[in-house]
Formats: C-alpha cells, structure tokens, sequence
C-alpha cells in the first residue's frame, strides 16, 4: 500500500487543507491529515485541482515521430498539468481502425505519464468519403467515444448527418473541426485589416461559422451530441449560445492561444504564429474569453500541434501550421482568465478537467478533489512566473507561441493515479 | 534610410524625398557617356529570385552594375512549397558568398521579412516583389515619375528635387487584391502627401481595405470625371483570375475591359496634364487598349528607364550611405 500526504494545499483556490492519496485514490482530504509512511509533499501556498483533461492533443504518433512522440507529448501533458490526454487522429496511418487506436493507447499505457484516449477518425483516412469504422473503434481496447478529422472538416452535409446520428448507439460525440473548405483555400491567416496589409490570403470568420450554425442545425435534427473544436470567433460564440439557450447537444472548446493572442503577430511573417484556425482579432479574444467565462464554451483545450523545426524555419506560407501548447495552457488561462477575474480556480477546474472528461466520456478523470476520486491532481504555484522557454519543454516541438513571454503559474506537482508524475516543477519516474 | 527595404512604409516622407532626390542624381549620370560610377566597387549585390521576373532583375543588375557592385544572379525557382531548397538554406549559402544586398523576389508574402529577420544573412534585404504584398522600389520609381511630370523644373531644382506629392491625385485601377504595386504605392503615395484613390470591383478589393489610407471605388468612370486626376495607373490583370477558385473574380475579360479597362473614351475624360502609367508586363486589350498604351500621355516606357536610377539610389543609400566605406573610394554619385 502506498500514501502520498499533500499537506497545506487549497483545493480549488479554497482554504489550506491537507489531501491523502492511497492506492490510487484520494482516500481523506481535510486539516491536519496523518499517515505513517506516506510519502510527504508540502503543497503550501499551492492550488490544487483535478488532474487536467486535453480534449485536444496531437501527439503525432504513429508516423510523425520527427515532431513529437507519445512519450514525449506525455511528458508535456505532465508537465502542464494534464493527467488525460485525447490524442487527435491525423496521424500516419490515420487512427480511423481499431489497430491503429490500440496502438496509440497501448503507447500510452506503456509511457505511463498520463492516461492516452486516442481519438478516432470520423472518416477513413480523413478524407471526407466515407465514415470509418466508428463502432470497431468504440467496441476496441481503446473505447474510442470522440471522433474528429480534426484538420480537415467533415463539410459534406449528408456525412456529418451520418456520424453525428451513427456513434450515439455508443454514446459517442462527433468533434468537429468548423472549416468550410472553399472558402479557406490557401488561407493563411484571419481575413481582416492585417491580411489586407500583409498580402496573406485570408481565412474568414465565416468559414468557421457557417458550418458552427449548419452543425448545430443537423445535431438538433438528428438529437445528437456535437462538439465544436478550437472556436475562435465572436460569431461563433454568439451561434453557439444560441444553440445552447434552444437546448442543442452542444459543447465547445477554445484553445489557449486563441484567448491571449491576435493576427497582429502575423505582422512578424513569423510562422510560429501560424495556426489553423488562425489567430483573429482583439474583439474575438474578448468574446471568446467571455464565452468560456459564461459557459458558452465549455472547456480549454490545447490543439497542441508541435512540429518539427524546419516546418516552421521557412517562408510563412511554406509553414505548417499549430502551436505546441501543453506546457503553458494552465499558465495561459490563469493570465487571461483568472488573473483577470473572468474565472475562479473552481471554475478552471471545471473547464480544463471535468467537463471534457464528461464530454470524452473519460471515467476516472476530472473527479472532484474529494474522497473516493482517482487520486489524479496538479498542484499549482499561481504565485510564481516564468519565462517561456521553448527549449526547456518536454515536447519535442519548439513552436510556442508564447516564448519568451513571462507567464504567471507554475506546473509544481501532477500525480496520475496516486503517482507523481512531476515534482518541484520536474518529471519524475516513480513506481506504482 | 533603415538597413533593409522590405516595405515601402519603411519610408518617412524626407526619406522617401531622399530616395527620389538621389534618383534624379543617378539618373543624371546615367545621361553622361561614361555611365559607370565607382560607389560600390567590392560590394556584392545578389539578385534572389525564386519566381521570373527578367523585368526587375534586369533593371536591379543594371543599377548594381553601373554603382560598380559584383553582381550575382541567383535564381532559385520553384513555385511550389515542396520543391527546391529551403529560404533559409539559400540565405546561407548567400552569406557564405559575402553578399551584402541581397535582392530577393519571392513568390511568398513576407519572405523579404523572413531573410531579413531570421538570422540567416547579416546583408542588407531589397524587396524586389514578394507575392501579394510589396513591391517597394516599383512604387518609388512610380514616385519618381510622377514627380518628373507634376513636379518639373520646380523652386527646388530639376525633376521636383526636394519636393513631395502633397495634393497630387493618383488613381489606380484594377486588380488591387493581388497587387503587391498597389500595397505599395497606396503607401508612399501617402507618405509624400498625395491623394490616392483605388478603383476596382469588389471582388478584386481585400476585405480590410478599408483602412488603408486612400479612397476607394467601384465605379471607373466617375473616378476619372469627377476625381480629375493628375496621373491613373494601371494595373496588370492576370486572365487566369477569371477561373480561379470560387468561380473567378469577374465574369469575362470582356466585361472587365468595359468597366475598368482605359481605352479612348476614357482617355478622353482625363484632364489634359493627366498621365497615365503601368508597372509592366501589359495585357493589352485587357486593361489598357494601345490607344492608352501609345498615347503622349504614356509614361509607361519612361518608368522602366527610371526604374534602373531608384534602383541605383535604393542600393547607394542602403550600401553605400552606412559609412563602413570610407577606406575606399567611394565617389558620391554627382
């Protein structure tokens, strides 16, 4: 039997307190907590939360190990805070069979850092055709519940309709990636002034939002759940807080990138701020942080996308696109949304762990920091700021868009069920 | 004048006056007979183009040549993202060279940038066209020339020296979403006090030019009547934007010609000191008819010629004017 004893902790922002983890679980949480043998750490001035969910990860692996591996974009998870991870299915080959979404969780199970969901591809090889065998994925060792082609949009009206009404006989969700493809062809970054200026084709607002306002149509239809990727829009926001007052199976999420940064940054031609969708502008980061603040958009989610250096050293519209994003969400969300008093810690706690652990149907992740949970929890330091290092991260991708920037909070402790994955700020390989 | 020319915003107006002013220096040598002047001699101009232009290139290698600068042409031409060495690697075997100007036309907006700003290259960067955005030293031989006609023989010395294009009225006319001419023109026309006005239909309009600093229209015939301009500049419309994606920009060449294209009726609207310009390679017919193209008003041929004298002047500011010459001969351009 093995105890962890975090002492001085104040769960979700609260008063200090004490929280016992045995055997994987949380076993007491309370003042003044005991436990002969167990493992001690002092989380004084420390908040505690549940163990981060990414609903949106790219760990690129199988095929891509160039730019990140499984046991490296663990790492990162870890690193961030993150104790489960949904690895997206743009990978080579495509996660769209159940061999290749066991081989991905395998991966994870084997890395140990943090719990790998792999995402499931809506359509084989994301190519928009023909649906992917959803129920072999969902029925496989994997238990596959999201779907997405994320990069690519599932545009053909009559295929969305399909995999929206197809994967709720296993209670699965379609996340979306809202892109109409003719309008965005070539796009390089966010219509608007800047573009004009810069000469870069533009990826209008719209694009996105046309298939936000058709999806939410087609999920009402057919009562299916439907969950929107990376919202960047004001108008977006607005569609989907009017789908949810008319009670449309709807959930979003906004990346952290997209609640800090603008398309300014594209005056730099520099491509580490090239992302799918793109950066937009200051009016849309206020909307979008108001969306998450109001529940709106339901969760934080990275859209980690590293990649490998000479993808990004090059002309900007020779760039691929995304931004590594793992090892700064927490600190990103705390200066936008906290620090700014849009959330409270609680209110974190619900839009980065249990509310996509509800929406990725992840058992076992996003509990309540109470007795009887998974002891999964990250202890953080909101006191404390760094400088963005891209070369001090455990991702092997250098594309941050935050690099150099000095950020508020800091990653001290993550434990995944009852074990620390991090310590003092640093990865740790303990046994069960 | 900064260390690189990437933008043509680069350029506060007593810059730009500058550059202008030291254009009508270079191209007075350039009517003596022996056109070679000493200024850059041991300096190396590298001429970067990853996509054709024999046009510019030609005019950029004269212009170094006759400053006596060692020219490289280093064309790296592959109009597609996956062929071709990277920029950076290019860059880098350029700064092994020893290049101190790098030239460079790109087929991506904001390459210019990239050279300059990465790291790769310690020269000087000349923007000689970079996709959609720019095209700097065009819109200041455009300057130059306007000057030359609406400023002669002003207070100040021949060719308007000395003068900016304050109250001057400069239309341009068609494809401005593509152009990286109009971005640049739209800009140091500005900065020297002229008033632009941009005329295309609204498909060939970005979305955001609204906050450019110039007036905007669809409508060419009310432009020209009422806006009485000093000189209308024509841009070039590639043909193929009629089938690109999305169903094309406008419905046939032949409605384009008659809605924005200048041929003799419009001609006839323009006031008589109106001259009338285009950056070259023409589509006759298309947005200019000969009538326009040939006519006295024409400044079309004169700007090729005064393109090689701002070029002369861009590479003399940029090489010669940062004061690490001075233990050579470096022999001022008048």
């Amino acid at each position: 039997m093995s105890s962890t004893l975090v002492t001085g902790a104040r769960v979700l922002g609260g008063e200090p307190t004490d929280l016992l983890l045995t055997d994987g679980r949380i076993a007491a949480v309370g003042p003044g907590l005991s436990a002969e043998g167990a493992e001690v750490v002092d989380a004084t001035g420390l908040v505690a939360l549940p163990g981060l969910v990414d609903l949106h990860t790219h760990l690129r692996e199988p095929g891509r190990e160039d730019a990140e591996t499984v046991e490296t974009g663990t790492q990162a998870a870890a690193r961030g805070g993150f104790t489960a991870v949904f690895a997206m299915a743009n990978t080579f080959p495509v996660a769209d069979t159940a061999g290749v979404v066991e081989q991905v969780k395998r991966l994870g199970d084997e890395a140990g850092w943090a719990e790998v969901r792999p995402v499931g591809a809506v359509t084989v090889g994301l190519a928009g055709r023909q649906l992917a065998e959803l129920g072999a994925m969902a029925d496989s060792a994997a238990g596959v519940r999201v779907f997405s082609d994320d990069g690519h949009c599932v545009s053909d009206a009559v295929l969305m309709r399909r995999a929206l009404e197809y994967v709720k006989a296993f209670d699965g969700v379609i996340a979306q990636h809202a892109q109409e493809p003719r309008l965005t062809e070539d796009a390089q970054m966010n219509e608007g002034t800047v573009s004009a200026v810069l000469g870069l084709r533009g990826w209008p607002s719209v694009a996105e939002e046309a298939v936000i306002a058709r999806d939410v149509l087609l999920a009402d239809h057919v009562g299916s759940r439907l969950h929107v990727c990376h919202v960047s829009t004001a108008g977006s926001v607005e569609i989907l807080r009017w789908a949810k007052a008319r009670g449309v199976q709807v959930t979003a999420e906004v990346t952290p990138h997209h609640l800090l940064l603008t398309d300014e940054l594209a005056r730099s031609y520099d491509p580490v701020y090239k992302v799918n969708p793109p950066l937009r502008t200051q009016a849309d980061v206020e909307a979008v942080r108001e969306g998450l603040a109001d529940g709106t958009i339901d969760i934080v989610a990275t859209d980690h996308a590293p990649h490998p250096l000479e993808d990004k050293d090059c002309e900007w519209a020779a760039a691929a696109m995304g931004m590594t994003g793992l090892e700064t969400a927490l600190s990103v969300v705390q200066h936008a949304m906290v620090d700014t008093g849009l959330l409270t810690w609680a209110q974190v706690a619900d839009r980065m762990s249990a509310a996509p652990a509800r929406i990725g149907r992840l058992a076992g992740q996003g509990e309540p920091l109470a007795p009887g949970s998974a002891a999964n929890l990250v202890l953080v330091d909101p006191a404390a700021r760094w400088t963005v290092d891209p070369a001090q991260m455990a991702t092997s991708g250098r594309n941050s868009p935050f690099r150099g920037m000095d950020l508020p909070g800091r990653v001290v402790a993550t434990v995944l069920r009852g074990r620390p994955t991090v310590l003092d700020s640093h990865l740790v390989r303990s046994t069960p | 004048m900064n260390r690189h020319l990437l933008s043509a915003a680069d350029l506060d107006r007593a810059e730009a006056v500058a550059v202008l002013d030291v254009s009508e220096e270079m191209a007075a040598t350039q009517r003596r007979e022996i056109k070679k002047l000493p200024t850059l001699r041991g300096r190396t101009v590298v001429n970067l183009f990853f996509e054709d232009s024999t046009r510019t290139r030609t005019s950029f290698e004269a212009a170094a040549k006759r400053l006596s600068a060692d020219v490289i042409n280093f064309s790296a031409k592959g109009s597609s993202v996956s062929k071709g060495e990277s920029l950076k690697d290019t860059a880098l075997t350029l700064e092994a060279m020893g290049a101190d100007a790098v030239v460079v036309r790109h087929w991506a907006s904001g390459a210019p940038h990239r050279l300059a700003h990465a790291g790769w290259t310690r020269g000087s960067v000349v923007n000689a066209g970079d996709g959609t955005h720019e095209h700097p030293t065009q819109a200041l031989l455009d300057a130059y020339t306007i000057r030359r006609h609406l400023r002669p023989a002003g207070g100040a010395g021949q060719g308007g020296t000395g003068q900016d294009l304050e109250g001057v009225r400069v239309t341009i006319v068609g494809d401005v979403l593509h152009s990286r001419v109009a971005r640049s023109n739209v800009l140091l026309l500005h900065t020297l006090g002229a008033e632009v006005t941009l005329v295309a239909p609204p498909t060939l309009l970005p979305v955001g030019v609204e906050a450019w600093p110039c007036r905007v229209t669809n409508d060419l015939d009310a432009a020209l009547a009422d806006g009485a301009p000093d000189a209308v500049m024509m841009l070039r419309v590639q043909r193929e934007r009629m089938e690109s994606a999305g169903g094309g920009y406008f419905p046939s060449a032949r409605e384009y010609t008659r809605r924005y294209g200048l041929g003799r009726s419009r001609l006839a609207l323009l006031p008589g000191h109106t001259i009338v310009m285009h950056p070259g390679p023409m589509n006759r017919g298309l947005e200019i008819s000969a009538d326009a193209a040939d006519s006295p008003r024409s400044t079309i041929v004169e700007q090729v010629g005064n393109g090689v004298a701002v070029r002369m002047a861009v590479l003399y500011l940029l090489l010669a004017g940062d004061g690490t010459t001075t233990t050579t001969s470096t022999g001022g351009p008048s």
